[in-house]
């Protein structure tokens, strides 16, 4: 009978032993002079996803004094052959970062080992919904945020720009790999579009053409994506004037650039990056960007302070101003758009400022089952975790 | 010029000197200090535990490489369609675990099976090239990269296609396995898997036996140096090339399966991540000599985990490691060329 109990004490003392021992908790607060480290999909200064995320970083930088960033970029297989994510994430952590930022949805499985692995070290994995409790993928991992902004916004003023300004009634996606994010992206972009021809144009919703040609990945990897320069070169060709870019790189605007050169005016439209608008003046619309600075101030001060707590954000723009640095997550810059147009455009903004929701039925999928009821209006969920592309848009739903 | 070991010993240290030279020279034109790049490779690579076990883990697949290779270059055969041999074993290998993930089977078994799977993978893939080489005529250097191409498409297809993930096709690759489908990791290591090193190390010292101590090496020496010379004294020259060939895929299917179930737990489209290629580097570096290649690939091994620092410390780009690399290899090549040209000329002297 002593045995026993002593071989169940032990069991206890094991257990609880074990419990304390596996228990993950929030990192120590890392106080003042925190490095951080950022790990970026494509080159810091690719005037797109990647220089956003940097420049979101140098955001805190200036006003956090006595921060300092360490950085690697082109953090994919391709150009960093032999390497994983998390290895790299390591790297970061030996140059003395304590929070470590992996800025791609692309780095989930590494950012979770990472985050796993390393305990002591605040991780922000941008663009995942892993700390979404109400999420489809929730793993509670307490030194973990994700934060993304509500470009979904941003993209229907995409859609309301290209609308305005297409002559042939063809608007082009340029997709990267297919998931989602990229789809609900090109369906608010599709949203917009559809609402400025039928209730600003007064078109026939059924003359407007939507395609979505997706190129395997948010960039261009010679064989191994499709080529979004020739991609968008197709677009051109075959009737479409207006290309949105859902990609990281700016193919889309420099073959717009070339065609108009050429005589044959088109247009197209930036993503990511504020100034991303520089590269294709007369005949950038506009760009829909990412303003990351705010969030990840948020996220640097709780960790220097002691008041992290693991969490999802899905960030709002700042409709007082979309396009204020310190207050907006994302935001709309203005490009080259018709007097009409860009009427429009501040117009549909301040629809939406007012709660204007597009993301009310009557929708249907692509495949024409319903996904709105007449009046319903979508959960945040099923906008995050959108199936399928929405009726009307022509392009691949699913990867096959 | 007399053929001495002293003078061959002189002329390697002038080519790794002259390659330093050339690196330096890259360095000096990318606006780095080359002490501070060297410096920071080193700590890069050997400054704690946790980045000297990335370069063991980086080694285990190179190793394997050029253990494979230095057999196809023993019977004189350039099988550069070792990259496609690496990505069929690490499909095979990626193939069986998706059979058996769900078969509630001890994982050590299906780990087996996995990289046994793997060896068939490259194997069939290295056989295919050889068959090329000898029933069809293709010089194995055409038909290797055909082959290299054509299992890129296939891992891509793969990964984009029939294995995605739920929803998604990503260039993250499959859906990652379980952990327990994870190749052990030793402790106090995230990612140092010692069965991997095991086989590294049983792979070359067996390369070298075969090689130095087997009448199978012997064999593959004489068709080597001289495939008429061996056909005419009996030996089967088509056979032992078609041996050597499946011992390189062997290799090569081997080197897919630890990418697989040691580094990156899923199939992603580079998986063979360059090792087939630096395996050649290795190879032609230590002069086809087994008894270097261990070491060798470590330092290139080193060079390459190293060089992450080379961006995040003095913002310079890593390729630079490869730049290093390739001077390395073209000196020390360019140097025993030199040395063969002058021994030639002194004995033309009477």
């Amino acid at each position: 009978m002593r045995n026993i109990s002593k071989l169940f004490l032990l069991l206890v003392i094991a257990l609880v032993a074990g419990s304390v021992a596996f228990a993950q908790n929030v990192p120590p607060a890392t106080g003042p002079n925190l490095t951080i480290g950022l790990v970026m999909v494509g080159p810091y200064n690719d005037h797109g996803w990647s220089q956003a995320n940097y420049e979101g970083v140098q955001y805190v930088l200036a006003k956090l004094p006595g921060t300092k960033l360490v950085y690697i970029d082109k953090a994919n297989s391709a150009d960093r052959p032999g390497t994983t994510v998390s290895q790299l994430g390591e790297s970061l952590v030996a140059q003395g970062a304590k929070l470590v930022i992996f800025s791609s949805d692309d780095m989930t499985d590494e950012a979770i080992r990472f985050a796993q692995d390393h305990p002591e070290i605040f991780v922000i994995l941008t663009s995942g919904s892993q700390q979404w409790k109400e999420g489809k993928n929730y793993l509670p991992l307490p030194n973990m945020i994700n934060i993304m902004g509500k470009m979904e916004y941003m993209k229907m003023v995409a859609g309301v720009a290209a609308a305005m300004t297409t002559k042939t009634g063809k608007i082009g996606y340029l997709g990267p790999l297919i998931n989602d994010e990229t789809r609900r992206l090109a369906a608010s972009a599709y949203l917009g579009a559809r609402y400025a021809w039928v209730n600003y144009l007064k078109k026939d919703p059924a003359k407007l053409t939507f395609k979505v040609t997706w190129i395997g990945f948010w960039f261009n990897i010679p064989g191994v994506t499709s080529d979004p320069t020739q991609v968008a070169d197709d677009f051109f060709n075959s009737g479409f004037d207006v290309v949105i870019s859902g990609i990281d790189t700016t193919e889309a605007v420099a073959e717009a650039a070339k065609y108009t050169a050429q005589g044959k005016q088109v247009w197209a439209i930036p993503y990511d990056y504020a100034k991303a608008l520089d590269e294709g003046k007369g005949v950038s619309l506009g760009v829909p960007y990412f303003n990351w600075g705010p969030a990840y101030l948020n996220a640097a001060k709780s960790a220097i302070n002691g008041t992290w707590k693991n969490h999802f954000e899905w960030n709002d723009p700042d409709w007082k101003n979309i396009n204020n640095l310190d207050t907006s997550a994302v935001g709309f810059n203005k490009g080259t758009l018709s007097k009409e147009a860009s009427a429009a455009v501040d117009k549909f903004i301040g629809e939406l400022g007012k709660g204007l929701n597009l993301w009310v039925g009557p929708l249907n999928y692509q495949d024409g089952s319903v996904f709105l009821k007449k009046g319903e209006k979508a959960t945040d969920q099923q906008i995050w975790y959108l199936p399928q592309l929405l009726q009307g848009m022509e392009g691949q739903s699913v990867s096959r | 010029m007399r053929d001495t070991r002293g003078n061959r010993l002189l002329f390697q240290i002038g080519a790794i000197l002259f390659a330093l030279l050339i690196a330096n020279l890259v360095l000096f034109l990318a606006g780095a200090q080359p002490f501070a790049a060297y410096k920071y490779i080193a700590l890069g690579a050997v400054g704690s535990w946790d980045v000297a076990s990335n370069v063991l883990v980086s080694w285990v697949p190179l190793l394997l490489a050029t253990s494979g290779l230095l057999v196809t270059f023993t019977v004189g055969l350039w099988n550069i369609g070792i990259e496609g041999q690496i990505t069929l074993g690490a499909i095979f290998t990626t193939w069986a675990m998706r059979l058996l993930q769900d078969s509630g089977w001890n994982p050590g078994i299906i780990l087996t099976i996995a990289v046994l799977a793997g060896v068939l993978g490259g194997t069939l893939w290295a056989l295919l090239a050889g068959a090329l080489r000898t029933f069809g005529g293709v010089n194995e250097i055409f038909g290797g990269l055909g082959l290299n191409f054509v299992a890129t498409a296939l891992n891509i297809w793969l990964i984009f296609g029939p294995w995605k993930r739920p929803g998604v096709a990503s260039m993250s690759g499959t859906l990652p396995f379980d952990r327990s489908l994870w190749m052990p990791i030793a402790a106090g290591s995230s990612r140092l898997t010692p069965a991997t090193i095991a086989i590294a190390i049983v792979g070359i010292i067996a390369v070298y036996t075969m090689i130095e101590g087997t009448y199978f090496g012997l064999k593959l020496k004489a068709v080597g140096r001289n495939p008429r010379s061996a056909y005419i004294l009996g030996i089967s020259t088509w056979q032992n090339m078609m041996a050597s060939f499946a011992i390189c895929g062997v290799f090569a299917g081997l080197a897919g399966a630890v990418q697989v179930t040691a580094v990156y737990h899923r199939l992603i489209p580079s998986i063979s991540s360059g090792y087939g290629y630096l395996g050649l580097m290795v190879a032609l570096l230590v002069g086809y000599r087994a008894s270097l290649a261990a070491p060798v690939a470590l330092f290139f091994a080193a060079l390459n985990v190293g060089s992450i620092q080379l961006p995040i410390v003095l913002k310079l780009d890593s390729s630079l490691a490869g730049v290093l690399q390739g001077t390395l290899v073209l000196f020390v090549i360019l140097g025993h060329g030199v040395r063969a040209r002058l021994l030639k000329k002194t004995k033309r002297t009477p």
